[in-house]
């Protein structure tokens, strides 16, 4: 058991690990991401074809049900589920890329460059980002999972910015980074070697919100048809679901169970990341 | 006689911090009593357990916890007593001035209101009477009385110091506990803050008080009885006088010759410290504490030493006392 | 206190600045010229060819010089010429967000105070009682986690088609005429209701988590230790760290009011209610783009106004910022 002793020797990983919220949110997240990713090996259908009757409630043939044309809901489910997931993880590394480089900067620099960041990060904070991304999403011509994954890391970074930035200002008035100053580090290594490793276990934490915030933002463009051009999405499901008046119908399998697995991730990662902050700091951890 | 009154009487007090790691065993074994209108000193290196004796008598909270041994203020075992029961002493009879002094109060609350609502919290209202006699209080500690329509950011570090040694003495406790005051202070107000709490013991406003400081030239300026602790255990406890000018404890005669004395400079005669670092308290095995960084060391020592009195209400836990003589190089 | 006012404002005029000049530039910059196609439509129309001759379209004027093309684009805007809509031909632009703005307050604006309100009352208490707190968070998780759209969607099938409480699209019934009638004002509510509710709830589980962390952090604050240590009571220390928790929330909502009307936008949709945001997906749908980009600066500028009320707000409530220290971060 010498590996089990050397995670309880660090104690941060060790208290990751054993917090019930982690766990039980890995957990939930594992498995959809897992559906995700074997969903479409297992399904017999594709997600265009009519694979039975219209108006199907979920059965053994056809696990989550159908669309009232007849195409099988769960394979349209589980491959919408790749192209959002990919979407929003994309999206969440530009975003939280952009926010900690900002931040950073922000933090440690101060003066007036840390106003003039603040200032365009206000600015992109004021927008309401799904006005911005429809605005944008409307005038392009093609609209594919890389150029949206950019779109949407473009108008959430802010978050992350913000709270980077206060992280590495009251690291940069700890000891230890004067010390680097005083043996003339260059700032860039000061910046990544110091700060930012001891933030690693912060910057993990915003990804995963961040990462959130993206899924959410793409879910929302994809509902209003301004997903990927082609393939399918989460939000396209729901949106057809809608125009086709399924909930009217009685075909409450068709709206509600694509969201209502994205809700489920979503929830999972808030565990995840409720439990990491109780497991990276001491004063929340309850005994 | 009325000033023999014991107003706290600790016996063979164990409070360890309960962790995932082990138990923490901060305060192992303690021994002491506080009479009326004494001031008791209680000295250490970081870590020794002085803190939590504070904590352990306000507040103990998870992870701390009571193992043995009794904490009897005024008669009642302090650990004996329920959180409520607790609670309506507070203040009245115990109190405290937390180490934290410059960061006690809420910003956005204005330090009158503070007042009020605390006062109410002990049943009484704080009526024109009542403020009056804040009012006089703010005299004794120096500050103007527009103090009370402020916020706490408005106030400098040294008058926020202040307010809180009014507030926390403003019920008249038995016993006030200073944990570590003086620390973050500059020499000069170092001085009027010990004086202070001085003063509000011969003023009758305070019973008796606890005196806790690493800083051992400062509590020498108002304790009566000093008592040293190392590793949380008892090593020397006596009078200032004794303590100070006839350390008979190994760690007593180090912490006293380490002291740097006004006048005597480096190229003259070296500073000295003591080496080694404390024990680290987690599941501490037993035997004297002191036993690695001590030069009396023999093997008596693997053994844990007895309290031993050696004269009237000065004690020590050591093996090997008598046969240090009074050399007061340790 | 002027340096806030004036720090404020001056992000506001960025702000507005930088979406003015966003929303003149994207079609512009886009592959295809949009722009063309959009003039195009309306040769065929009557009276297109005055619109074409307008100020409005003299903007984009493709012979002229991009500054001054901006220029004019401004100058249109405070004229109030926005154009003229394509999809309600030929009703202008600035008529119509006038006409829609109103169902967006409605239920934004509501909802936000509710759930804003009610969202920090639950998250104190689940952050003070332990018990309630292990399941009233995943309560609340799921509710900040659900897209706006899908809840909605539930909502209406649970309370719409199941239950048949209340309608499920539209701002009232068609054949209502409008007015301050009892049966038409009784209509109106009945169809806000849902759209409200969902506004209302998924925010409300946001509230309630960022209150309840603060609780969490406010009761381990050296000034809550402190007065336990001088023996208040539960009670006061509750109080005390309310106070302080309630600041970052008001910030908070200022920064939230971006997400807030996004999730209006989605809500309309599901509902058909037609606010800014419904007029907004309709003018994509059918490439009206000078109905898209009014709809879009409307957007921004209740969004910006918003910001300025809670602003004020913050300064009344916050002591530090009345004795001009730097506002809390």
């Amino acid at each position: 058991m010498a590996v089990w002793q050397k995670i309880k020797n660090n104690e941060n990983i060790y208290y990751a690990l054993t917090n019930r919220k982690v766990q039980l949110g890995f957990s939930l997240f594992f498995l959809i991401f897992l559906l995700s990713i074997i969903g479409p090996m297992i399904t017999r259908y594709s997600y265009t074809e009519f694979a039975g009757p219209g108006n199907h409630p979920p059965s053994s043939d056809y696990w989550f049900g159908t669309t009232i044309q007849g195409r099988d809901v769960f394979t349209r489910t589980v491959f919408g589920l790749r192209s959002t997931i990919l979407v929003g993880f994309i999206g969440g590394v530009i975003a939280s890329f952009i926010g900690v480089i900002i931040g950073l900067v922000a933090g440690y620099k101060g003066g007036l460059v840390d106003e003039i960041l603040m200032m365009l990060t206000n600015v992109v904070l004021t927008f309401p980002t799904l006005a911005v991304l429809i605005i944008i999403a409307a005038y392009l011509p093609y609209r594919g999972i890389v150029n949206m994954a950019v779109l949407v890391g473009l108008t959430v970074w802010p978050w992350t910015a913000r709270a980077v930035r206060s992280q590495a200002m009251s690291l940069k008035s700890s000891g230890f980074v004067d010390l680097s100053r005083i043996s003339s580090n260059h700032i860039l290594r000061i910046l990544f070697e110091d700060i930012a490793a001891n933030m690693f276990s912060y910057i993990f934490m915003v990804f995963i919100l961040q990462f959130m915030g993206t899924i959410l933002a793409t879910v929302g463009l994809e509902f209003l048809g301004l997903g990927p051009t082609r393939g399918i999405s989460l939000g396209l499901i729901m949106q057809n679901a809608v125009n086709w008046n399924a909930l009217e119908l009685g075909m409450w399998w068709w709206g509600i169970i694509p969201g209502l697995l994205l809700t489920i991730m979503i929830v999972s990662l808030y565990f995840i990341n409720t439990g990491l902050d109780e497991a990276f700091n001491p004063k929340l951890r309850e005994f | 006689m009325e000033d023999s009154e014991a107003v706290l009487e600790i016996s063979d007090l164990k409070t360890y911090y309960r962790v995932m790691k082990g138990d923490v065993k901060a305060v192992d074994g303690l021994n002491f009593t506080i009479k009326r209108r004494e001031i008791l000193g209680v000295v250490g290196e970081s870590g020794c357990g002085k803190s939590t004796l504070a904590y352990s008598l306000i507040s103990l909270d998870k992870p701390l916890q009571h193992i043995s041994g009794e904490a009897r203020l005024l008669g009642q075992d302090l650990m004996q007593l329920s959180k409520k029961e607790k609670r309506k002493l507070k203040l009245k009879n115990i109190s405290i001035i937390p180490q934290y002094a410059l960061d006690a109060f809420s910003p956005t609350k204005k330090i009158k209101t503070f007042i009020k609502d605390l006062v109410k919290q002990h049943g009484r209202r704080a009526d024109r009477d009542f403020m009056n006699k804040v009012k006089e209080r703010f005299q004794i500690v120096n500050l103007s009385t527009s103090v009370l329509n402020r916020y706490a950011m408005e106030l400098s570090g040294g008058m926020k110091q202040r307010v809180v040694m009014l507030i926390s003495s403003m019920l008249n406790p038995d016993l006030l506990i200073a944990d570590e005051i003086t620390s973050a202070l500059d020499v000069t107000s170092q001085r009027y803050v010990t004086t202070l709490l001085a003063d509000l013991r011969d003023e009758g406003i305070i019973g008796s008080a606890i005196f806790i400081s690493h800083d051992l030239a400062t509590l020498y300026q108002i304790a009566d009885r000093i008592l040293v602790m190392y590793a949380g255990r008892l090593a020397e406890l006596g009078g200032a006088d004794e303590i100070v000018h006839n350390p008979r404890h190994p760690y007593s005669r180090a912490l006293i010759s380490s002291l740097p004395r006004v006048g005597i400079q480096h190229k003259d005669r070296r500073l000295t410290g003591i080496k080694g670092t404390p024990p680290d308290l987690t599941d501490i095995e037993e035997g004297c504490r002191f036993r690695f960084r001590c030069q009396h060391r023999t093997s008596e020592c693997d053994a844990s030493p007895e309290m031993d009195q050696i004269q009237q209400r000065h004690y020590i836990r050591c093996w090997n006392y008598k046969s240090l003589g009074s050399d007061q190089n340790a | 206190m002027g340096k806030y006012f004036g720090k404020k404002l001056a992000i506001y005029l960025v702000t507005f600045f930088v979406a003015v000049t966003i929303n003149w530039m994207v079609p512009r910059f886009m592959p295809g010229d949009p722009i063309l196609s959009m003039l195009a439509q309306f040769q065929g129309l009557e009276g297109g060819q005055e619109i074409i001759q307008s100020r409005f379209v003299e903007s984009f004027g493709l012979d002229q010089p991009l500054i001054y093309q901006y220029f004019n684009f401004w100058r249109s805007l405070f004229s109030g010429d926005l154009g003229v809509s394509l999809t309600i031909y030929p009703r202008p632009v600035i008529d119509i967000i006038k006409s829609s703005i109103f169902f967006d307050i409605v239920i934004v604006f509501p909802a936000v105070t509710l759930s804003w309100i009610v969202g920090n009352k639950a998250g104190a208490y689940s952050g003070f009682k332990k018990k309630a707190d292990s399941f009233l968070m995943p309560f609340f998780y799921f509710l900040s986690s659900s897209p706006y759209f899908w809840f909605a969607i539930v909502v209406v099938y649970v309370f719409g088609i199941r239950l048949d409480i209340f309608p499920t699209s539209h701002a009232y019934s068609p054949g209502m005429t409008p007015g301050f009638t009892l049966p038409f004002i009784l209509n109106f509510i009945r169809h806000w209701f849902l759209p409200f509710f969902t506004l209302f709830l998924v925010q409300l589980g946001g509230w309630a988590i960022g209150m309840r962390n603060m609780i969490i952090y406010e009761k381990k604050a050296n000034y809550s230790e402190y007065m336990k240590s001088l023996g208040a009571k539960d009670k006061m220390v509750r109080r005390y760290a309310f106070r302080n928790g309630v600041l970052p929330q008001v910030t908070g909502l200022a920064i939230q009011i971006g997400t807030i009307i996004s999730g209006a936008i989605l809500v309309q949709q599901v509902f058909s209610y037609p606010g800014l945001g419904y007029r907004m997906v309709q003018a994509v749908q059918n490439q009206d783009f000078f109905l898209l980009q009014g709809c879009f600066l409307a957007l921004i500028t209740m969004a910006l106004g918003a910001n300025f009320i809670v602003d004020i707000v913050y300064m009344i409530i916050d002591p530090r910022i009345r004795h001009s220290y730097k506002e809390g971060e």
